[in-house]
């Protein structure tokens, strides 16, 4: 019996550890990395009134739409396009080289016009069926739109009248070109010329594929970090969060001898949890977050100093050790439930007011405090139930208590 | 009421705990002066110099490059010059950077657009060499405000929660003493962070409810002590300043340990995480200690005048009573 409690004890320590170093680093790499950890763009939209189109929340819904149509043919991966608060759209962009580019198509309205020589807007962009980037024999970089049935009855009625004039092709009230009207098209089929490149061509067929934004949209945040930075955020981080997990480690062994042992066990289970509830929520880790972790891990560490501190207490009082230990957690457990719940309290206002980053921190933070407090009581609990059931050591010294013949009350031992 | 003990028959088990050992409780006045001494000259420097904002408030542009050669930081100004920007802040960084040249490089503008961002970036390209970008930003002045408003409600909101949870689970004075100690960190950060002039940032912000979360999970460990020692050891007409005194010990191993392992990682994150995060950690690193000192000399004190407060307004009513009953 004592042999077996022992025995299990010995496969669950050996199991979370197998498991710790098995999968903490592919855990924690497959988690999603914010764009201050693996490079990216981070993008704000804003929508303004105008007279003309006032912002409300169809317009929005589309404007979303839209930008996940635009960012998704510029095929960049795993990109996220948000809605935030009435009149705002996030767009990340992680992992792009020329940011800039990506940038340009993502802001523009790409309002598209045909205007006759009097400047009467004859066709819009609603009247396109397609749009693609060709490149001519003569090596010509150019745009072939294809009109709907109605649109390519305007074109046709608008070359038609408009022989041997010209015609202005306009973005956003940019003439894109002004060709010469020589015959009647009436294929519904046309081109516009004047792309330097075949991306630009390529970039201006995305703008008219999905179509324009139904309101006036600015940008008013973008943020972008180079993958050296991002790669170099990432690496500190680590080197961090393993020297700080380190010396928490060697901290506990050192003060609580073989409940520090347990403890560290636990630290490790509550580590992977952590990483493995992260994961499953399909949150972003970015590096506040990742500051949030190493935080909790302090913090999850309290628990266990909690209990160890009210277990010598009993163990002092003369309390065997067995007694010592349920006296000792159920006293623990109305001051770690009590703490807890106050920095529970902070990071759900936190998530709750924060943005971005701030709310990555948030998350992490609020689901660590949750997690220690699950560890603490129940896998710490557990496990020193084991160990003292095992009846090998007895010694209250080497639980990190001292020999209960003080006189009741503990000495101030730091 | 620490200096003039009342005389008890049975010996007090607190006051009996208490011998020999230093009284925190009772010196109170001279934490409350020590933190006073921090605050108060802080709170005429936020008013007079201000903080240090980053573009997260202020709105702005930052665009931060590698150079394949180091640059010296005069002929950035130059180029900055040329676009009437000679008032952004340059910095310089990273490998074998000196005072003059480096080849990180950091500049801090106004908000730009776009077009006046790629000349300058162009420029800087054709006048200083090539580069790698290593980080851009840019943020409206509005989005400033925004998040500064936020970040207000979302430190109030959290204050009234907490005081509210206390005293559930409390006692008022209990709630209102655990947040004045949560002021006086928030104070102590805000104060260093506005004496060192260093930056203030969203994750600031951040890290500020960090402290928040931190310092009451660290008074509430007290409190919850007190609360057990009124209910095991206090008789009517103890010594209220030994009990908080005896509770304040019985959990100082605690407190130390716990504020070790959050410095050891904090710590390591300061010393190892890199520029981004240092700001961040530093405004950890000062919160955890002053979250530590404060529930220890200042929250448990608090609670103790408070309760000084209640307790003699009430022995004035009741010697009141006494006399008009006498007359």
């Amino acid at each position: 019996m004592r042999k077996g409690e022992f025995a299990k004890l010995i496969v669950i320590v050996a199991v979370i550890i197998g498991l710790f170093i098995a999968f903490v680093s592919p855990l924690a790499y497959s988690i999603r990395q914010g764009l201050d950890l693996q490079g990216g763009t981070h993008v704000v939209l804003e929508a303004e009134d105008t007279p003309e189109a006032p912002v409300n929340n169809d317009a929005m819904d589309r404007v979303t739409h839209i930008m996940e149509k635009r960012v998704n043919e510029l095929g960049l991966t795993e990109p996220i396009i948000q809605r935030q608060g009435e009149r705002r759209v996030i767009v990340e962009l992680p992992g792009i080289n020329d940011p800039d580019k990506a940038i340009q198509v993502i802001g523009k309205t790409a309002m598209l016009e045909f205007k006759d020589e009097a400047g009467n807007t004859v066709l819009t962009g609603t009247d396109l069926k397609d749009a693609k980037e060709q490149t001519d024999q003569r090596g010509q970089n150019l745009v072939a739109l294809e009109f709907s049935d109605e649109g390519g009855e305007k074109f046709g009625k608008l070359t038609t009248e408009n022989v041997g004039r010209r015609i202005a092709i306009l973005l956003d009230g940019e003439v894109l070109t002004a060709p010469n009207v020589n015959e009647p098209i009436l294929g519904g089929k046309a081109v516009i010329t004047g792309s330097r490149t075949l991306e630009e061509a390529h970039n201006l067929a995305i703008l008219l594929r999905s179509g324009a934004l139904p309101v006036k949209v600015n940008i008013i945040e973008t943020r972008t970090v180079g993958p050296t930075l991002g790669q170099d955020s990432k690496d500190k981080s680590e080197f961090a969060f393993t020297i700080g997990i380190g010396a928490v480690l060697i901290f506990m062994l050192l003060f609580y001898r073989l409940s520090g042992l347990v403890a560290d066990i636990s630290l490790m289970a509550y580590v992977l949890m952590l990483l493995a509830a992260l994961k499953f929520l399909d949150a972003t880790l970015t590096l506040p977050g990742v500051a949030g972790i190493i935080l909790s891990i302090g913090m999850a560490v309290d628990a266990n100093v909690l209990i160890f501190e009210h277990f010598k207490e009993e163990v002092l009082t003369g309390k065997t050790l067995r007694m010592a230990m349920s006296a000792g957690f159920k006293r623990a457990f109305t001051t770690i439930f009590d703490s807890n719940i106050t920095t529970i309290i902070a990071s759900i206002v936190l998530f709750m007011f924060g943005t971005g980053s701030i709310r990555g921190f948030a998350i992490t933070l609020g689901l660590g405090v949750v997690l220690s407090m699950i560890t603490a009581v129940s896998l710490t609990q557990y496990m020193l139930k084991l160990l003292i059931g095992a009846n090998i050591f007895q010694n209250p010294f080497v639980f990190g208590a001292k020999s209960g013949d003080a006189s009741g009350e503990v000495p101030q031992n730091v | 009421m620490s200096k003039n003990k009342k005389p008890v028959q049975k010996a007090d088990p607190n006051e009996e705990y208490m011998k020999g050992r230093f009284d925190i409780v009772g010196r109170r006045k001279i934490w409350y002066l020590l933190s006073l001494c921090v605050i108060i000259p802080g709170i005429i420097c936020m008013i007079v110099k201000g903080f240090n904002f980053g573009i997260d408030f202020t709105g702005g542009t930052i665009m931060e490059m590698r150079f394949d050669e180091p640059v010296a930081i005069t002929s950035v100004r130059d180029v900055m010059k040329e676009y009437k920007l000679d008032s952004s802040t340059i910095q310089l960084s990273g490998a074998d950077s000196s005072v003059t040249e480096a080849t990180d490089v950091m500049i801090r503008t106004v908000d730009l657009e776009e077009n006046e961002r790629k000349a300058i970036m162009a420029t800087l390209k054709d006048k200083l060499g090539n580069y790698s970008v290593l980080r851009e930003e840019k943020v409206g002045a509005t989005m400033g405000s925004e998040l500064l408003l936020n970040a207000l409600w979302a430190t109030l909101l959290s204050w009234a929660l907490i005081v509210a949870y206390v005293s559930m689970r409390f006692e008022f004075k209990f709630g209102l003493a655990s947040v004045l100690a949560l002021v006086h960190d928030v104070l102590v950060v805000l104060a260093v962070f506005s004496f060192l002039q260093k930056q203030i940032d969203s994750s600031f912000v951040a890290a500020l409810l960090t402290i928040v979360g931190y310092s009451i999970n660290d008074t509430i460990v007290i409190f919850d002590r007190i609360r057990e020692n009124l209910k095991l050891h206090f008789r009517r007409g103890g010594d209220i300043t030994a009990l908080a005194n005896r509770s304040i010990y019985q959990t100082l191993t605690r407190s130390i340990y716990t504020v070790c392992t959050v410095l050891f990682t904090t710590l390591a994150l300061y010393f190892f995480g890199g520029d981004t995060t240092r700001d961040f950690s530093f405004a950890l690193l000062v919160g955890f200690f002053s979250g530590c000192y404060s529930s220890i000399f200042i929250a448990s004190p608090l609670w103790v005048t408070l309760r000084g407060a209640g307790e003699s307004r009430k022995d004035a009513k009741a010697e009141e009573e006494i006399k008009t009953e006498k007359e």
